[in-house]
């Protein structure tokens, strides 16, 4: 490479041109599989069989985090609220903790680990193998083929298994609420259901906490299925090029689900609660 | 004679490294083209210029008269169905069976009953000297290099396609699996007419197989002829390669 080359602008130049450009590569993925995900042909099969992989494969994945998480939160409120004698409340702080955060965004990063992980790879090595070169030479669309059903297998599956994680976790919290902590069952699930009052409902019997918490699982699915897709379609450079793709994966979809559920939270209290 | 494969002009650069410095040539309807050269010269590229897989600086490509730089997607795709590949590591779906490898053109694009796709997979596994009854429900891994560049060759040509791309069909194939192979690139354009261009570094492949060879060097072609042709030329070049 000539020294002018790697003057610091010209690398800085170079750096964010590159980023840009995947950027636009990005949305313009995301456009492909949205015309895709509404228009003909569609992958019926394929799609029941990503909601198959992403979803029954891991149900037993989030419950278990859901079953620790929600003993863990029961645990260490307590210490807390003892000091206060109001042991009687972890209920609240267990059931809105649960359903409003740590159920979507604790099940979304575990989904992405094992599902989002395994479609960079699946599709790094096609990638790689020509799989996809070959798909397309058969006048296949990949996007349409292999990316609109992982995407709207995981918008579909992501919902539902936050559902099992929050009802996990608040089995795990009742469990140490009533072997350690003494209560009764029936209190500590009053306690969960105010917590969920508290904020109100839509249509007289929805709660809020739980439309929230059911709207961001949902766009965290779409944000692991296409980051993860993007990155396995992108491989390049052997077995490690996929290995590669599994990691950028995994990260990229864990900062932009973090990063999403802080302005989805602040769009959604602004929208339904205040 | 009428050309299916019309290349004019065509350049292509990654930074400074030209890979393609304005190549034209055409293939004609029952022709067989082989494209030689050394590694890393472009011959690869040019098959996927031509399935526009990748796209070029400048130059055009035709394909049974469309004009793919001007192509949209669809139009792409549906060119596509007219045509097969055999792509060097055969990349056949590996999650798939041979029968649904080799069907998987029929049943995307055709409704046709289950019994005639499975009947033309049978004679598609044929032409390839493959029994249907023994390889259909193997997976691509459970096969040899040999056996599955040919399941690669049926899934090319079960759609009967107008035109087929071949990129180093007998790469690491031992050279009685080579003749074979080279035998029935030669059977297809005999009997089902199909005009293809064929990527290889293999001399003696390409004098049994074409009826017209381009010779590539650094970007350009440098020769273009009958095998016969580049064998008695005299470029130093091109008697270095075939030495």
């Amino acid at each position: 490479m000539p020294a002018s080359d790697l003057s610091p602008l010209r690398l800085l130049d170079r750096a964010l041109k590159s980023a840009a450009y995947r950027v636009q590569q990005y949305f313009d993925l995301l456009g492909r599989v949205l015309v895709s995900s509404v228009s003909r042909p569609f992958y019926g099969r394929d799609l029941t069989q990503q909601m198959d992989t992403i979803g029954v494969g891991s149900i037993g994945i989030v419950a278990l985090t859901g079953l620790f998480t929600g003993m863990v939160l029961a645990l260490q409120s307590a210490v807390e609220m003892r000091q206060f004698g109001a042991t009687i409340y972890i209920g609240r702080l267990v059931g809105a903790s649960i359903v409003r955060e740590l159920g979507p965004v604790l099940t979304a990063l575990m989904v992405t680990g094992r599902a989002g992980s395994g479609m960079a790879a699946q599709l790094g090595a096609m990638r790689i193998t020509e799989q996809i070169d070959a798909l397309e030479t058969l006048g296949v669309d990949p996007v349409r083929k292999l990316v609109a059903p992982r995407f709207l297998a995981a918008l579909i599956v992501l919902p539902m298994l936050t559902v099992v994680t929050d009802v996990i976790a608040v089995l795990g919290g009742l469990l140490i609420a009533v072997v350690k902590l003494d209560l009764t069952a029936t209190l500590y699930m009053r306690s969960v259901y105010q917590a969920l009052a508290d904020t109100g409902f839509i249509f007289r019997f929805i709660p809020i906490d739980l439309v929230q918490g059911l709207v961001k699982p949902f766009v965290f699915g779409g944000i692991m299925a296409l980051t993860s897709c993007y990155y396995g379609l992108s491989a390049r450079g052997g077995t490690e090029g996929v290995g590669r793709a599994a990691t950028h994966a995994v990260v990229t979809s864990s900062i932009l689900i973090l990063t999403t559920d802080y302005l989805l939270t602040q769009l959604l209290i602004a929208l339904l609660i205040e | 004679m009428k050309a299916v494969i019309e290349l004019r002009d065509v350049r292509l650069a990654y930074g400074a490294h030209v890979v393609l410095n304005g190549i034209t040539f055409s293939v004609h309807r029952g022709e067989t083209l082989c494209v030689l050269g050394g590694s890393g010269v472009g011959k690869s590229t040019i098959l996927k210029l031509i399935l526009c897989l990748e796209s070029m600086d400048s130059g055009s490509v035709t394909v049974l008269g469309h004009d793919l730089c001007s192509a949209g997607r669809s139009e792409i795709f549906k060119v596509r169905q007219r045509m097969g590949m055999v792509f060097q590591g055969s990349a056949l779906f590996d999650s798939l069976p041979i029968f649904d490898n080799v069907a998987f053109a029929l049943f995307e694009h055709t409704d046709l009953p289950l019994e005639t796709i499975r009947e033309r997979v049978r004679e598609a596994l044929a032409f390839v000297d493959l029994d249907f009854e023994r390889v259909g429900e193997m997976l691509p891994s459970e096969l040899s290099g040999g056996m599955k560049k040919r399941v690669a060759i049926a899934r090319a040509i079960v759609h009967q396609p107008e035109i087929l791309l071949f990129d180093e069909p007998t790469s690491g194939l031992d050279p009685i699996t080579t003749r074979k192979i080279d035998t029935l690139i030669v059977k297809l354009r005999q009997e089902l007419g199909v005009s293809s261009i064929v990527v290889t570094h293999d001399t003696q492949s390409a004098c049994r197989i074409a009826n017209r060879v381009a010779l590539l060097q650094a970007g350009d072609i440098i020769f273009m002829g009958t095998p016969q042709q580049m064998l008695a030329a005299e470029n130093p070049y091109i008697r270095e390669y075939l030495e």
